[in-house]
């Protein structure tokens, strides 16, 4: 396998997992619980280095985890007291938590090779030579063994609880009367992002993960509102910024996952201006639309109301619009075949235009 | 923006009128072609099942949102240019009552249009603050951290801030709902006592039930103004099934026969 | 103790880590006090990444790595993310959280690739600008307080001027706009001042525990006082407390942090704060609970004696 494959592979393996928990972590407005239990996890790395000795995966992995799901603990727990937001339960926990990873660090592992910048931006480039080494053979990357159990779980865990998972977040009073704790949903979620957070830091680093919980996710949220298709939307999204990222990266010899990040958000922001129901150019197109329509149908319904003929004078009193947007309305009117002018200052609903009429009308005659 | 100057309005133009506005949310309009005109020293309902755009309407009346169509004046000026008097009490949920505040300072903010830019809020505004407590029974709870006060007391609190505007027009946004039925006949005296000094009074209502006893005209609105008028000529139970769409069982109203009191 | 007061008034290193770190903390925790009050406590954590691409955007352009220059590159970033943020949320169905992480990571990963072309054109090394991921507080210099200081009497004062309008934006903005404040500017400004709170903290904490210094002592301060006025001031001695502590107790020992030791005593502040705060502590909310069943017992049957009874 190609070093390039591999690290693609690598990168499309955190893709996937973060593209799926991350989807639900955006539409449950935890987004941000993303970023912090990234952060918060690295008193865990330290602890589950002090106690092992060694930086092995397996390790900084349980360390982590546990750190993972302890951020998410604290965090509901100081929701709870009812004294301290949501928002300010997270930004304290995580913050505190990194803290405490950096000072326990400087003071006790300064001579060890824990480099913090490692944990922040991983090192993707270093991924095809780790190998995983078991009883004596080489079995390959050790990121993609370690991605990949990663990937399964998150990818079962979605298979297996899809109902569950989309009951419990769009709509938590049905969950609760079904007897699906919300709780558990949730740290179940947590737990879940904490894993793939650790398992993912050895190769991309903390930023990436949140790029990838985070970015794609909301782009598939521009596009459409239906999970299945937000959750394949995302992993597709995901997976193409790892992909795009990393040959720019190669061509320009730049950081490798920064810019997987930066193309996810080109990605978003392509999807921000061009998405076909929400995009803002939609948006101003559908503006610039909804006048014209508008604006035609007031006139054909005014003119219902006064007995479907009027002369134009009337008929622009009624309305109180200027004379010069009375007439492009009524030339766009005409057109449409709604009305027409029988006689010179007069004007007068077509069948077409009666019947829109009380198609818009709140009570038809 | 200038401070504000407390003369009243001299013009006999509507306090509200509202021509031709529709408003459309993505595709879908939200008010349509609504159009009625509020004399002044009235009680006024505006009516409607959820969704009918009410708030939409305060919000375009306010010039808080622009409408497809159409415009609204007060005084026959634009909103803009007639802040001065009107005064807003929005939806009590539209707030976090966990804010760091009491009742005494909630109401001087009512007084913040008053003062301009900068300015803070003096001995006189905080006089003036107590006077409008009182008027609405809260003067002992003006030290009150807003959060220990009931939904009743809460809304009382909103009342008390619109008194301090000492606006000609009202425009309250539900202030009837979830308070108390002790609160509820304080609100209505305090709206009755408005009426009788020449001001008037829209208030965006969700109880069909005591449109009847309360208020002196109605709008129903779904979309579209189904019906407008003197209470005993709009409230109707036709009109109201319209508005509602289908069949609207209350008993209270259709045995008092829509009468005002 | 006495060493380490007679450090602080004495020892000019210190005295200037010290005084960054107090600025640092008044500054954030006036600031903090309305962005937690808004819900935008998560601000400091977003804006505060966001300012890696300025920084080497204004390395790069200007080949020096004078402080104003890198500053007002972070600045400059800084305050388009915060500008990005408030559309996305506006204009768009994506919620705050989201859009916070969106800005984060994408504009922390862009400056990411920006140090890596740094790097690799030799124009200088990395290790300097690396610095704003975990601050350097301890090689504050006078110049740094200095500026540090202007900012942040910048900042403090169009709070003072705008407190009444900052106050009134963060309860009822409906009611705010009705009055004829142009609150999507007022909106706009106080975010803008959270990004020179940021700018402010990022060289003593750095990049990551930034948004602490915006949080913590706010959070803390709003545990003892039910008035905004209050808790402004409260909040900002807390974070001077934690600053200088933070500080003096780095300077004790090798290998103690200075940015994180900061951190630390302002969460030790914020859990006491949560136990003994006058208007809403545990402690005291206990000791209110137990005084009420007093008076309830008491007052129910006066022939009942308190403590028991058949």
């Amino acid at each position: 396998m190609s070093a390039d494959l591999i690290i693609v592979l690598t990168a499309v393996l955190v893709a996937v997992p973060c593209a799926l928990l991350g989807t639900l972590l955006v539409l449950r407005q935890m987004a941000m619980m993303g970023d912090a239990i990234s952060h918060a996890v690295l008193p865990g790395i330290v602890l589950a280095f002090f106690i092992s000795e060694s930086l092995g995966s397996l390790t900084s992995l349980i360390g982590a985890g546990i750190f993972g799901l302890l951020t998410a603990v604290l965090v509901e727990t100081l929701r709870n007291t009812g004294r301290v937001k949501e928002d300010s339960s997270i930004g304290i926990v995580f913050t505190a938590l990194f803290a405490l990873g950096v000072f326990l660090v400087s003071k006790f592992a300064r001579d060890v090779h824990l480099d913090l910048n490692h944990v922040l931006y991983g090192e993707i480039a270093f991924a095809p030579l780790n190998s995983l080494i078991v009883g004596g053979q080489d079995l390959g990357p050790r990121s993609l063994w370690t991605l990949g159990i990663v990937t399964a779980l998150a990818v079962g865990m979605v298979l297996l609880l899809y109902k569950e998972l989309k009951i419990a977040t769009f709509d938590p009073g049905l969950a609760a009367a079904v007897g699906l704790s919300p709780v558990f949903v949730h740290y179940l979620l947590m737990g879940a992002v904490s894993v793939t957070t650790v398992g993912a830091f050895d190769s991309v680093g903390a930023i990436l993960v949140v790029a990838f919980l985070i970015v794609p996710p909301a782009t598939a949220y521009l596009l459409t509102e239906r999970l299945w298709t937000m959750m394949s939307l995302a992993v597709l999204l995901g997976a193409g910024s790892a992909c795009v990222g990393y040959y720019l990266a190669a061509v320009l010899d730049v950081a490798i996952a920064g810019m997987m990040a930066v193309v996810a958000g080109g990605f978003f922001v392509l999807a921000l201006l061009i998405s076909p129901s929400r995009g803002l150019v939609a948006d101003l197109l559908r503006q610039h639309r909804n006048r014209r329509s508008f604006a035609r149908d007031l006139l054909v319904s005014k003119l219902a109301g006064l007995g479907e003929r009027a002369n134009e004078e009337e008929l622009v009193r009624h309305l109180s619009w200027e004379s010069s947007d009375f007439s492009r309305v009524l030339r766009d009117a005409m057109h449409s075949g709604l009305v027409l002018r029988p006689a010179t200052q007069e004007v007068a609903l077509t069948d077409k235009g009666r019947e829109a009429a009380c198609n818009t009308a709140v009570t038809c005659v | 923006m200038k401070p504000q100057n407390l003369e009243a309005p001299t013009t006999d133009a509507s306090p509200l009128e509202v021509r031709g506005i529709t408003a459309a949310y993505r595709d879908k309009p939200v008010l349509w072609d609504v159009s009625f005109r509020v004399p002044e020293g009235q009680l006024v309902a505006i009516v409607g099942p959820n969704g009918a755009g009410k708030t939409t309407l305060l919000k375009i009346i306010m010039g808080l949102m622009e409408p497809a169509a159409g415009r609204a004046t007060v005084y026959g000026r634009p909103f803009s240019k007639a802040r001065q008097w009107v005064g807003y009490v929005p939806q009590r949920g539209s707030v976090d009552w966990d804010f760091p505040t009491n009742a005494l300072d909630v109401v001087q903010m009512g007084l913040y249009g008053r003062l301009g830019w900068f300015r803070r809020p003096g001995r006189r505004e905080r006089e003036t603050a107590m006077e409008c407590l009182a008027k609405v029974g809260m003067a002992d709870f003006a030290g009150r951290q807003i959060s220990q006060l009931s939904g009743g007391q809460q809304q009382r609190v909103f009342l008390a801030r619109a008194l301090a505007q000492d606006a000609r027009l009202y425009l309250t946004d539900e202030p009837f709902a979830g308070v108390d039925y002790k609160t509820e006949q304080a609100i209505v005296a305090l709206l009755r006592e408005l009426k009788a000094s020449g001001r008037t009074v829209v208030v965006v209502h969700h109880d069909l039930g005591t449109v009847g006893d309360y208020f002196d005209r109605v709008v129903l609105l779904n979309k579209g103004v189904v019906a407008e008028g003197p209470v005993e000529e709009a409230f109707t139970p036709e009109n109201v099934a319209a508005a509602y769409g289908g069949t609207v069982a209350y008993l209270a109203g259709a045995e008092r026969g829509w009468s005002n009191g | 103790m006495v060493d380490l007061l007679n450090d602080l008034l004495f020892d000019y290193t210190i005295r200037n880590v010290a005084l960054g770190a107090a600025v640092l903390g008044v500054v954030g925790g006036v600031l903090g006090s309305f962005a937690i009050l808004r819900r935008q406590g998560l601000f400091g954590d977003a804006l505060a990444h966001a300012t890696l691409p300025g920084v080497c955007v204004a390395f790069i352009l200007s080949g020096a790595k004078s402080p104003a220059v890198l500053l007002s590159g972070a600045a400059l970033s800084a305050g388009l993310g915060a500008l990005l943020i408030l559309t996305v949320v506006n204009r768009t169905r994506i919620k705050q959280d989201a859009a916070l992480g969106i800005v984060l990571s994408v504009f922390f990963g862009a400056g990411t690739v920006l140090l890596t072309y740094i790097g690799r054109s030799g124009s200088g090394d990395q290790s300097g600008l690396d610095r704003f991921i975990f601050g350097q507080a301890a090689t504050i210099v006078r110049d740094d307080v200095v500026t540090m200081g202007i900012l942040a009497a910048l900042a403090l004062l169009v709070v003072a001027l705008l407190f009444k309008e900052f106050k009134l934006l963060s309860f009822d903005p409906a009611f705010a706009a009705s009055l004829g404040f142009p609150v999507a500017r007022l909106n706009v400004l106080l975010t803008l001042l959270i990004v020179v709170a940021v700018i402010v903290g990022i060289q003593a904490v750095g990049v990551v525990l930034m948004a602490a210094m915006l949080i913590i002592p706010a959070a803390a301060a709003r545990q003892w006082t039910d008035g905004l006025g209050a808790m402004v001031v409260i909040s900002s001695l807390f974070g001077a407390f934690s600053g200088v502590s933070g500080a003096l107790i780095s300077a004790t020992g090798a290998n103690l942090p200075t940015g994180p030791l900061i951190v630390l005593c302002a969460t030790a502040l914020l859990v006491l704060s949560l136990f003994l705060g006058r208007s809403r502590g545990f402690l005291w909310g206990w000791i209110g609970s137990r005084q009420n069943r007093r008076e309830a017992l008491r007052s129910s049957d006066p022939s009942i004696p308190y403590g028991g009874g058949a």
